[in-house]
């Protein structure tokens, strides 16, 4: 008997969330805002899902219902996407250590 | 085209670039990259999803101007954004995600074939369940996302809105939207695919209507939560592994993080992913008749004085001094402070502020490095050898009663010691109690001085007689 590829995948999700369990805990309380706003952006890894829907079909016909909920699908993805990651990069480029010069 | 296989081992590389991103940020050090990590996983998943749908005509040139605009958007918020708005702006990402993930299953849904799905109508009984599951979360992390990012930007009033048979209310509208499901196995006709994704836009808003402003770093951290559980079931649907891996890393973190906030708020996990905090009403009352203690009462010059006599001083950040935005003037009266030879160091709470992390956010624009910055369990014990605590703009978090009052509504509430400190400098507006309604004990003790003014203001008044 054959294993459902469901299950594969059902192994790869539980895994995941151990690991994303160990991963978060050993995230320094100090960058919690950084890490919500970085887990927002890679959720919008969700765009892969709007681009197959919005290119799908037959060519010349790209305006199908299904499709156009693909195409609004990649314009809320792609801002938080550059938005989630651009926060994160400049709100990290603020933690700074005690400079040595000042001692 | 590539072919399916390779197609899921970039997914699979993605992913573990999504994993990579989240395990740097357990060190300032670290972030930087971890973010660059993530970067590149994105691009690699959006890069090889474009080569493999191979359709590079008319189709294609919308998805680039789109991922174009939508970027630009993104990118000029990034930009804007100033950091006190971060809970906002978090909350107003999470409900583009929840969004998100509806459209792509409301896609899935009308053109299963594209998918490998089954066809209209006969659809498989798993991908259904999986991208019901995907859009009715993702409805209720829109619509809920929405109500909080009303509340935080203060367009709705942060007070709990409750009436009675709520939580009845909520369970029968849950229970409706599993039996929904259930039947759009049976029958597959779209009107209660429909039926499910409006039952769950109204449900993720009667969830978080009832919950208070100060309760909103265990909002915020939930819908992060449900936003990542809702990825999930779309990437079941979509057999995609690098959404499967990415969701159930942003839902674990969520949960996480919310368990942190109830913690630091000594409430049960489950009554808070239930919603509906009550219970802060009736202490109102309690408040009056208190207000005639006598209160030691300063200005700038008498806590100038105090501070430049001490040998350390621990400063007390909350969130009123996001709301006065008195990060950069706080700097300021501590470099004022150091040169005066004050050791100086930094205490943050677990839920003060917004949202998780908040605060040393704040402080980190304003350029204080991040080994002065300590939290709860790190800094209690030195409250009892320092000299000044300086508490601007926080309020409940400090307050002894949480030690002694079991009927207090904070009562088990890990604080901050503040009071064991020789001198308490409180900078506050007034002597309203903070926003679990209750009268802070710490207001009426001997060693407290509390200074009335705008937390900026007073910060400023207090460098310049330095």
């Amino acid at each position: 008997m054959e294993i459902d590829p469901f299950i594969f995948r059902l192994s790869i999700f539980i895994l995941s969330i151990f690991i994303g369990y160990y991963v978060v805990w050993s995230v320094t309380p100090s960058l919690h805002t950084p890490l919500m706003s970085v887990t927002n952006a890679i959720s919008s890894v969700i765009i892969v899902g709007a681009i197959i829907a919005a290119l799908a079909g037959k060519t010349g016909n790209i305006f199908d219902t299904a499709n156009i909920f693909g195409f609004l699908a990649i314009i809320l993805a792609a801002v938080n996407i550059f938005g989630g990651f651009l926060v994160t990069q400049r709100m990290l480029a603020m933690y700074k250590k005690k400079k040595k010069d000042k001692k | 085209m590539i072919s399916a296989n390779l197609l899921a081992v970039f997914y699979l590389i993605s992913g573990v670039l999504f994993i990579l991103a989240l395990r740097g940020l357990s060190s300032p050090e670290t972030s930087r990259q971890g973010n660059l990590f993530g970067i590149i996983g994105m691009a690699i998943a959006i890069g090889v999803t474009i080569v493999s749908a191979g359709n590079f005509s008319t189709g294609f040139l919308y998805l680039l101007i789109l991922l174009l605009v939508g970027g630009s958007i993104g990118a000029f918020i990034a930009f804007k954004i100033p950091m006190t708005a971060m809970p906002e702006l978090v909350a107003g990402f999470h409900s583009l995600v929840g969004l998100a993930a509806v459209f792509v299953a409301i896609s899935a849904f009308l053109n299963p074939e594209v998918f490998n799905l089954g066809s209209i109508g006969n659809i498989k009984i798993a991908s259904l369940i999986e991208m019901s599951l995907g859009a009715s979360i993702g409805a209720i992390t829109f619509t809920g996302s929405i109500i909080a990012f009303l509340k935080l930007r203060g367009i709705m009033s942060g007070n709990p809105i409750t009436f009675p048979g709520q939580h009845y209310l909520n369970l029968l509208l849950g229970l409706s939207v599993a039996a929904l499901i259930f039947y759009l196995c049976k029958i597959q006709s779209g009107s209660f695919f429909w039926l499910i994704i409006a039952i769950s836009f109204l449900l993720g808003i009667l969830l978080i209507i009832p919950i208070g402003g100060a309760d909103m770093p265990v909002v915020i951290s939930m819908l992060n939560s449900y936003s990542g559980w809702a990825a999930a079931g779309i990437g079941f649907t979509l057999e995609n592994t690098a959404l499967i891996i990415t969701g159930a890393l942003v839902g674990s973190s969520g949960a996480i993080l919310s368990y942190i906030m109830c913690k630091g708020m000594n409430r049960s996990f489950f009554s808070v992913i239930l919603g509906g905090f009550g219970g802060t009403d009736q202490s109102l009352t309690s408040t009056k008749g208190k207000e005639q203690k006598p209160v030691k009462s300063g200005n700038a010059d008498d806590a100038a004085f105090l501070m430049k006599n001490a040998s350390s001083v621990i400063i007390v950040p909350g969130y009123g001094m996001a709301v006065a935005q008195a990060q950069h003037a706080l700097k300021e009266m501590v470099d004022a402070l150091k040169k005066n030879g004050v050791k100086v160091s930094y205490a943050i709470h677990p839920v003060a502020g917004r949202m998780p992390g908040h605060m040393n956010v704040l402080l980190a624009e304003a350029n204080v490095p991040y080994d002065e910055v300590f939290e709860l369990e790190e800094i209690n014990n030195d409250f009892a050898n320092c000299d000044v605590a300086y508490v601007i703009g926080a309020n409940d978090v400090t307050n002894p009663i949480a030690k002694t009052d079991p009927q207090s509504p904070i009562y088990g509430m890990p604080i901050l010691d503040v009071e064991k400190s020789k001198s308490v400098l409180f900078v506050k507006r007034s002597l309203s109690p903070g926003y679990a309604g209750i009268d802070n004990d710490l207001f009426y003790r001997d060693n407290t001085l509390m200074l009335f003014a705008d937390a900026k203001k007073m910060t400023e008044e207090i460098s310049k007689s330095l």
